[in-house]
This record gives structure tokens, C-alpha cells and sequence, in this order.
């Protein structure tokens, strides 16, 4: 048989079957699985908004009697505050109001921080916009000064928070130790600053999540929600790019392959904190949130409806039943991984640490590939199963 | 110029494959099989993109373990370099002299850097515009000749104990002018001067060349270009009459350890991504590599000479591994593909593009070759109709945008052809759209207007435009 009539032949055997026509509104499917969504995030980043509320209560409260034990409740209060956010992080790499040309991701979460661009560090005592009493600290010229002459010039955000509360991690088995005397007049240089730094940047933080949350308000004929729910196949495409990037990309790519290729504390998220564990288990939750519609909020209740894995099991039972399985294996293994991160990703590919994220990696990986064999099913094929990097 | 067109046949093995096996199903979604032709920029590589990340996506058709390697590339471009000695060893080697801490300090989102705004005076440093410097004469390999204190470049920053070189000056002229149907236009014209200078005066024939940062998408392709394709198309611009005669530049490749075709910078001043990553490297962070082991510090530059080096001792500063990695990244950076190719002002732009003989330098479509150094590209650049819109050739751009500074054999009236994909995209990327190799223009149409000497044909076409017809071509030139 020549080539091409074989071709032919392979073809007419197969491809009725596999040609996988896109979706058509067929029955309410697909609007169905983008209102779930659209709910789905708007009551993710309402619950971010209201965890980092809760934070700004703590950080008012340390700075207003700054001590050890407020200072602890603030720390706190960050962690906790980014359980959430964590796993907002699933909306992110289409294009959406995260990160559109307008979108806050860059004031929000980027990382690596330059510390020095912000405070004091043990090398550079006089360092940072909090001790240059030129540099004005309110919300507008904090945002104007984030990524200004470089990327790692990080004025604000969740990374800028934690610095402002842990301090450099300069332990090799603990966090930051910032001295809750760095707020105290007289006791430190520039603490009135420092105060203020602290306020504002927190502030800012809440405006960025109320500006998401809006964004994704049900109810709203103008919002970006809106124009998502009537998007049909072109909104599910940029659902399943945003857990797709966020997984081969970001999580596996920009969190754990760079760590474990540098093994250096720089090139994880949360190095302040040791929270770099956290994160990368909010993640990969975040992901398993948006394939399988469903997300436990943050006062326990279970919101549940139509989801992306319906409408592949639709076409492919077999192929969401894969990816299901691979997302949950990849959040086990996620959550295997020992704080703190840094020490995690040192040692020999056979130590312990380095097989752990190893094997979180591929499971990321092989997930990240389920995915988009998963979005081809339901005729997806425009898809960006890349990393943007750059972007923390 | 037509590129193949996609056989039916590969589209139907596809769809056989796809059934068989899930694996080969993300290879075929990745490599965007069903963006429509006339979108595919970049070929198999093209993404789907737009937005903030539309110039950080690594190549469609890339395997995993190229991705891994994209990832790693990504973070020693992105992340800053430090002074030494530092804690952190992976990243140690700052300066002495340098101008950035970072590659993506000045590509910003490996995006076009931003010029500094030329309606205000200079309040601090260029960061993405750096100051190239010459003195007449011919310098080592037939490059441009250094000057002898400052070297080839202004470095405006230094580590502590050592002193910043100079400081950039600015005046900006501004011309006025009116299309032909009666509509006015301003056009800014920014010089550059040094002052402040800590070693001296430099030499009296100093030469100034300002140049900004670009996108950097593609660039893996351009260099895939085959080299007598290139220089063939010169030859059929020689042969035609008229006004355009692109010209090859002659470079030396310390990579390669000869002369080749130049390919990138804005004279086509370097032939390979592994010259320019190095170059820059060690000419704008201070970082020392296997193939550029000196720091810039001249002879004179007591302080600089006597800056600790970074944590490696006298190796060099960053290992070869490691900037194989950033080479990488840069070379599998994919082009965006097209938006709206086929709406109607899009298509009407595209024929006044054509009305207006900007093809004749902007060449559309090139099919990629192999790569000049393998183990920095991949096999997935290799065969790709990619529609860069550039000839890579030198061309006189006249009197108005001359820099007057000779490099290797561009004259100071000569300018690369820049490519025009992702033009439209760099406001998305990098919040500002001000083009040409200082910056200057506002945008497309000013970027047009500046066109003098070989495209002042096409320059003069385009004044004749009606309003209408200028905001198509904008918008198909955006389009690509």
C-alpha cells in the first residue's frame, strides 16, 4: 500500500472517531461549566480578600503595640492569608483580569524580592526605600516604585508584606527573625517609616484583591465575568491554558525545576517564611479546584457544580478519569514535600529532599500532559501549555 | 512570497495519531496545528498569546526537557546579579562597572525596554538605553575602536568603592511636518552627551550611539535563517533598480572564532545569540564568561581594575552550562501568532504595505535552516516558514536618524531592518509602544515618518495616505 493511501486508510478507520469536533453549545454544557467557574473564582479571590483583611487587622494591631506576640499574630495572619491566595493562582496566564495589560499580578505576587530594594539588610544597613527619607511610602508611590530598574525591585505584594515581617532568612533551619523592635521609635532607625511602609503595602494588597473581586462579581452586565460566562469554547480554552501554564510552567517549571537545578535559596517563592511548601500545595489544590468545579471555601462550606472534567468524561470517561487521578497525586506529593523548601531542594538527586520535589515535579508533568490531552478530547487545541515566565 | 500551505494529508495522520495515543496528542496541540496559516508567525513554534506574557512563551513544539531548560535559562535572565562577595554564590559577580543587574532589567518581560521620557528632562539613568561609544578608526577584529578610557560602552552604574563612569545627558529637538491631506505631525529627535565623566575627558573623536533593548521573540528563528538566503535576497536588491540596496554586515563571532553574517543589534553588529548574550553580559552586568573573561575596566580605571571578583575565583562568573541556559532561552522564545489577519482593515493595510514597497526591506516570510550553534537552539526552529518581516540587511536611512557611528561595516547612515512581528504588542508587554534604535517614535506611523534615504519612497507614499488608509496600515503592521 503506498504511503498515502494508507494515510487514507488509517484516517477513514479512525477518524470519525477521534476528530473530536469542538463542543457546540450542546445543552447548557459549556455555559454551565463557565458559570461554575466564574462563581468559583469570584468566591476564591473573595475569600483571598477577606483572609488578607483579617491580616491587615493583625499587621494594625502589631503596629500600633509592636511586640513579640503581635508580630506573631501578623506572621500568622500572612500565612494563613495565602492559603488562599495560593490557589487563586489557577485564573492566572490567560489574560484575564490577573494579568492583563492592566491586571495587579505584578504588584500582587512577584518574587524573587531584592531585600535591599525595600529595607535594611545585614549587608546593606542604610539600604531600601524605608531608609531613604526622600522616598514617599503612601499606596500610589509604593505602586509607582514596584519593578521600577528591575524586575526584583519589588516595592509591594505579598512578597514585600513578608519580607516587612519575617526579615531576611538567614537561618539555615528557621524563618526570617526580624526583631518586632524594627517598629519601635528609637529602638531602630527609620521605624516611623517602616510603620508606615507596612500599613500602606498591606493596604494596597487589599485594594488589588477588591479590584479582582470586582471583576468577577456576579450580577454585573460590564464586568469581565460577564463577557467570560457568554465567551462559549473561547472561555473554556482560556480556562483549561490557565491550570495548564500554571502547571507545567509556573509549579513545575519556575518553582521546582529552577530550585532544584540551583539548589539556592533565592529561587523559592516564600524564602522569608519558609512557606515555599504552602504554596506550591495551594497551587496545585487550585488547579484541582478548577477541573473539578468544586472549591471548599474558607468558612468550611463546599461550593459544587458542573466542571471541565464533566464535559471530557462526556467525550473520553477514560481521559478524565486520568487527569483526575494525576492532579490528586500531585497535590499528594506536594504535600510530602518538608519544610523548610531551601533545604528541601540541597543534597544529591538520591537524598530524600531533592526526591521528593522530584517526584512532585513529574507529577506535574505527567498532570500538565493529561490536561492538555484532556482539552484536545473536547476539541481544544489552541493551547499555550507553556510557561509564562517572568512572572512569579 | 507564499508559505507552504498545510497538507491535508499531515492534518489527517495527525488525527489518526491522536487517536492511538494520548502522549502524541499534546505534541499536536502544541504545535498549534490549528492556528490558521495565514496566523502562524513563527511556524510550528508560534503561541497563542497576548497580554502581559504574550513575549514569554517558550516555543509551541518544544519537549519537556527543552522546557526545563527554557525554565532555568528564564530565571538567570530574569534574576539579579549581585556584588561580590555575597551570600548568595549562584548569582555573585556584579560589576565592577555595569548598567543593569539583570538581562530582564532592561528587556523587561523579555519585552522592549522603555526609553526615558523625552517630553521631561533626564532625573536619573537610562536603564533599557545604553550608550554605545567609538572613536574613529578600526578596533580589534574590524569592530568598532573602543575609546581608550571609556571603552565601548557608558557604564552609569558601579558597585560600592567604585565610581559610576558618567552620567547621560539629553536635549530633544522637535520637528514639525503635515501629511499631505493636511494633517499635522510632531517629530521628537533626542541627542545624547555624556558629563559627569570620573576618568577624564575621552577621546575628542567620540562617537555616541544610543540603543534600546528589544523584544526579544524569535530570535532563534532569525538566526536559523540560512546565511546565503540572506545574502541572495542582497543580491536581488543590488540587481533591481531603484533606491533599496540592503547590504550584509561582516562581524566577528567569538563563538564561532570568524567572521559572519551580522543577524542581530541595531546594525546588525553581532551574527549569534551566543555573542550578544555574552557581550551583554559582561558589557552591561559585568559578568565574566568563558568566551569574554575580562571585565571592562581600562586601564586607567584604577578603582575598577581593583573591585573583588566574583565567588568562582578566576573562573568566569557565570559557567558555560549556565549561559548555554540563557542563550537558550532567548533562541526558543516564540513569536506571538498574528491577530485579526483577516480583518478587513487588516487587509487593506496589508495592501498598502505592499503599495508602498515596505516589503522591499521588510521581507515577510523566510523558511529557517539549521541553527549556527546547535547547543544553544533546537531541532524544533529548524524548517519553519516564519514571518519575521526583516531582510537582515544594512540600509541607508538617512540624515534624520543617523547616529554617525560606524560598526563593523554599517556606516553611520545605515540601520538593520528591524523585525515587525509582536509590534503590535509591545504596549500589552511593556505599557509603551516608542520604536526605532533610541526609541524616539510614538508608535508605528512615527517610526514610518522617520524612514529617510533607501525607504524614503515609501516614506513619501505613506504622507500621500489619507487618513483612513494610515490607521490600516498601522493596524496591519500591528497585526503581525
Amino acid at each position: 500500500m503506498k504511503k498515502r493511501q494508507m494515510l487514507h486508510a488509517v484516517a477513514a478507520a479512525m477518524g470519525a472517531l477521534v476528530l473530536a469536533p469542538p463542543l457546540r453549545a450542546a445543552g447548557a454544557g459549556i455555559d454551565a461549566v463557565l458559570r461554575q467557574y466564574a462563581e468559583l473564582v469570584h468566591a476564591s479571590y473573595a475569600d483571598s480578600l477577606a483572609a488578607a483583611l483579617a491580616l491587615q487587622q493583625q499587621v494594625q494591631g502589631f503596629l500600633a503595640a509592636p511586640s513579640s506576640e503581635t508580630l506573631r499574630a501578623a506572621r500568622q495572619g500572612w500565612i494563613e492569608a495565602r492559603e488562599w491566595y495560593g490557589q487563586t493562582e489557577a485564573f492566572r496566564f490567560y489574560g484575564g483580569p490577573i494579568d492583563d495589560a492592566k491586571g495587579p499580578e505584578q504588584r500582587l505576587n512577584t518574587w524573587p524580592v531584592d531585600e535591599s530594594y525595600i529595607d535594611y539588610t545585614r549587608d546593606r544597613p542604610d539600604s531600601g526605600l524605608v531608609n531613604n527619607p526622600k522616598a514617599a511610602l503612601g499606596k500610589a508611590a509604593l505602586a509607582a516604585a514596584n519593578i521600577r530598574g528591575g524586575l526584583e525591585n519589588i516595592s509591594t505584594g505579598w512578597h514585600a508584606i513578608e519580607f516587612l515581617l519575617w526579615g531576611q532568612d538567614l537561618s539555615e533551619t528557621g524563618p526570617g527573625d526580624r526583631p518586632a523592635d524594627d517598629y519601635v521609635d528609637g529602638r531602630a532607625p527609620h521605624a516611623d517609616r517602616r510603620r508606615q511602609y507596612l500599613a500602606a503595602v498591606t493596604a494596597l494588597l487589599i485594594d488589588d484583591l477588591r479590584y479582582l473581586v470586582a471583576a468577577w462579581a456576579p450580577a454585573n452586565k460590564a464586568n469581565y465575568r460577564a463577557r467570560f460566562e457568554r465567551g462559549g469554547l473561547e472561555s473554556l480554552r482560556l480556562l483549561i491554558i490557565g491550570i495548564g501554564a500554571l502547571s507545567r510552567a509556573e509549579l513545575a517549571g519556575e518553582r521546582m525545576e529552577v530550585a532544584l537545578n540551583t539548589q539556592d535559596q533565592e529561587d523559592e517563592q516564600s524564602c522569608f517564611s519558609d512557606n515555599t511548601h504552602r504554596d506550591i500545595v495551594n497551587n496545585a489544590i487550585g488547579i484541582e479546584n478548577v477541573w473539578l468545579g468544586r472549591y471548599r471555601r474558607r468558612d468550611g462550606s463546599l461550593l459544587e457544580g458542573p466542571s471541565p472534567r464533566d464535559l471530557v468524561a462526556e467525550r473520553d470517561p477514560a481521559q478524565a478519569e486520568r487527569t483526575t487521578r494525576q492532579i490528586a497525586a500531585s497535590i499528594a506529593a506536594a504535600q510530602a514535600i518538608q519544610p523548610p523548601f531551601d533545604r528541601e531542594i540541597l543534597g544529591s538527586r538520591s537524598a530524600p529532599g531533592p526526591m521528593r520535589v522530584r517526584a512532585t515535579i513529574d507529577s506535574v508533568l505527567a498532570q500538565a500532559r493529561e490536561i492538555s490531552a484532556s482539552a484536545v478530547a473536547i476539541g481544544i487545541t489552541r493551547l499555550n501549555m507553556v510557561k509564562p515566565p517572568g512572572k512569579p | 512570497m507564499s508559505a507552504i500551505p498545510p497538507t491535508p494529508l499531515r492534518g489527517l495522520l495527525l488525527a489518526a495519531l491522536l487517536g492511538a495515543n494520548g502522549a502524541l496528542l499534546i505534541h499536536a496541540a502544541e504545535r498549534g496545528e490549528t492556528l490558521a496559516e495565514n496566523e502562524q508567525t513563527g511556524g510550528a513554534t508560534t503561541v497563542a498569546a497576548t497580554g502581559r506574557n504574550a513575549f514569554s512563551f517558550a516555543a509551541a513544539n518544544l519537549d519537556d526537557a527543552e522546557r526545563t531548560r527554557f525554565a532555568v535559562g528564564n530565571s538567570f535572565f530574569r534574576r539579579n546579579w549581585v556584588e561580590a562577595p555575597s551570600s548568595t554564590a549562584a548569582r555573585d559577580g556584579l560589576g565592577p562597572h555595569f548598567i543593569a543587574r539583570s538581562c530582564g532589567g532592561c528587556h523587561v518581560q523579555s519585552g522592549r525596554g522603555a526609553p526615558p521620557d523625552y517630553a521631561k528632562p533626564l532625573a536619573e539613568p537610562p536603564v533599557a538605553l545604553l550608550l554605545r561609544l567609538s572613536i574613529p578608526g578600526e578596533g580589534p577584529h574590524g569592530g568598532p575602536r573602543p575609546d581608550p578610557i571609556y571603552s565601548d560602552q557608558l557604564k552609569t552604574l558601579a558597585v560600592p568603592g567604585v565610581r559610576v563612569e558618567g552620567r547621560v545627558t539629553l536635549t530633544v529637538r522637535t520637528l514639525h511636518g503635515r501629511f499631505d491631506d493636511g494633517t499635522p505631525y510632531t517629530l521628537r529627535q533626542p541627542r545624547f552627551g555624556l558629563t559627569g565623566l570620573a576618568y577624564g575627558p575621552p577621546d575628542r573623536g567620540l562617537m555616541i550611539g544610543p540603543r534600546l533593548a528589544s523584544q526579544l521573540i524569535g530570535m532563534g528563528l532569525l538566526e536559523a535563517i540560512p546565511e546565503g538566503e540572506i545574502r541572495a535576497n542582497a543580491a536581488q536588491q543590488a540587481a533591481q533598480p531603484g533606491p533599496v540596496k540592503g547590504r550584509p554586515n561582516e562581524v566577528w563571532d567569538a563563538f564561532a572564532q570568524r567572521p559572519m553574517l551580522g543577524r542581530f543589534g541595531w546594525k546588525a553588529n553581532v551574527a549569534t545569540l551566543a555573542h550578544q548574550t555574552s557581550a551583554a553580559f559582561v558589557g552591561d552586568i559585568g559578568i565574566t564568561s568563558t568566551r569574554f573573561p575580562q571585565e571592562s575596566c581600562t586601564f586607567t580605571q584604577a578603582d575598577c581594575l581593583g573591585a573583588p571578583r566574583g565567588a568562582k575565583g578566576d573562573g568566569p562568573e557565570i559557567d558555560d552550562r549556565t549561559l548555554g541556559d540563557v542563550i537558550f532561552y532567548q533562541a526558543v522564545l516564540a513569536p506571538p501568532a498574528r491577530r485579526e489577519p483577516d480583518h478587513p482593515q487588516v487587509r487593506r493595510g496589508q495592501a498598502l504595505f505592499e503599495r508602498a514597497q515596505c516589503g522591499a526591506c521588510h521581507r515577510p516570510s523566510w523558511v529557517t535552516g539549521d541553527s549556527p550553534l546547535p547547543e544553544f537552539a533546537s531541532p524544533a526552529l529548524k524548517g519553519q516558514t516564519i514571518w519575521p518581516y526583516t531582510d537582515l540587511l544594512l540600509h541607508d536611512m538617512g540624515g534624520g536618524l543617523a547616529d554617525g557611528r560606524p560598526d563593523f561595516l554599517a556606516s553611520g547612515r545605515q540601520w538593520r531592518t528591524p523585525p515587525l512581528w509582536g509590534v503590535g504588542l509591545i504596549r500589552d508587554v511593556n505599557d509603551h509602544q516608542q520604536l526605532l534604535h533610541d526609541g524616539r517614535a510614538r508608535g508605528v506611523l512615527e517610526a514610518v515618518l522617520w524612514h529617510g534615504g533607501e525607504a524614503d519612497a515609501s516614506r513619501r507614499a505613506v504622507l500621500k495616505m489619507n487618513r483612513g488608509e494610515r490607521a490600516a496600515l498601522v493596524r496591519f503592521v500591528e497585526s503581525l
